[in-house]
């Protein structure tokens, strides 16, 4: 992922485009993750309600609106 | 630059967020496990009892049984441990986005206060209006909407926080600590009370489900979420205080 990287001296790494691109896949992806925990229908995560059962106790108990 | 040893890059960071919220997920899973299990088997016994009564009221889908009671029981900590780590990974995007504006290097402190306002902003705003659910508590015909209302108003506790933080810097750095405090108090308790009054509310707890048991189980689960963000916060201050020691140590001493 970084093999062009190492030649570039490391400098503060806030503010470039390499690092904005990372920071927004990154949201995405735990964004996606958070989804699939607390809101999957079977929709997104193609299980059907596996999902949305299995997760069903930590659901309620986090406090996400289930059924 | 002196400055590249004081600040992690960016994945060193996002690794520290998602190890705090995984371990601090799975501790919240213990505190539900232990405070709130018992309160959904009984909602679950209410729910059930209800709807073979009445088999041609809206069948409700918890008992064809994908996943039995105990696969659900281990699939809480599952859930609590993945929804924290994703919620350390984003804590840990907002520490670094935000370390622009930090001056000096308290990693401690402001992972800390941004784990404090994640829980009042995303956690107790939100619960305050939309308090949570056991089981058999609900119309399944406005899931929809109290989904989108309550993510809405997850957001809008965000606002509310973030207000807060504009409230106290507005007043300047030489106004009384009292002053800085009651702004931030305003622009808080204005965005939270507007945003009360202009979501809708919902009441659709049956007239006959135990008051007790509905107080136990929102009880245990407000504590599952203040153990997760408390976890995250500690978690992640006391590994990024462990970095930045480790970090300290390889540089050149130039403090
Ligand atoms: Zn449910």
């Amino acid at each position: 992922m970084s093999s062009s990287a190492s030649s570039q001296p490391v400098v503060h790494p806030v503010g470039s485009a390499r690092l904005l691109w990372t920071v927004l896949a990154t949201v995405a992806v735990l964004t996606l993750l958070a989804y699939l925990v607390a809101f999957d229908q079977g929709a997104v995560s193609r299980s059907g309600m596996y999902l949305h059962e299995l997760m069903h106790d930590g659901r309620h108990l986090l406090g996400v609106p289930c059924h | 630059m002196p400055l590249t040893t004081t600040t992690p890059p960016f994945v060193a960071v996002l690794v520290r967020g998602l190890l705090a919220g995984l371990i601090a997920g799975l501790l919240a899973g213990v505190f539900a496990y232990v405070a709130g299990e018992r309160h959904v088997e009984a909602a679950i016994a209410i729910e059930e009892a209800s709807t073979h009564a009445e088999p041609a009221a809206g069948a409700h889908d918890h008992e064809d049984a994908l996943v039995s009671r105990t696969g659900q029981r281990g699939g809480l900590f599952l859930a609590t441990g993945l929804f924290g780590a994703a919620m350390g990974g984003l804590l840990a995007t907002a520490y670094v986005l935000l370390s622009r504006r930090r001056r000096g290097d308290d990693d401690g402190r402001s992972g800390l206060l941004l784990a404090g306002a994640a829980l009042l902003g995303a956690v107790i705003v939100p619960f305050l209006k939309y308090p949570a659910n056991p089981p058999a508590v609900g119309d399944p015909a406005t899931i929809n909407q109290r989904t989108v209302t309550y993510l809405l108003m997850v957001v809008l506790g965000l606002v509310a926080v973030w207000a807060g933080s504009l409230g106290y810097r507005s007043v300047g750095a030489q106004a009384p600590t009292w002053l800085r405090a009651a702004a931030a108090v305003g622009g808080f308790l204005l965005v939270t009370a507007v945003s009360y009054v202009v979501m809708p509310s919902f009441q659709e707890v049956p007239a006959d489900f135990p008051a007790t048991l509905l107080w136990n189980f929102r009880l245990a689960s407000l504590g599952t979420q203040v153990v997760l963000w408390t976890g995250i916060g500690l978690l992640f201050a006391a590994l990024m205080h462990h970095e930045r020691r480790r970090r300290a140590g390889t540089a050149l001493p130039s403090t």
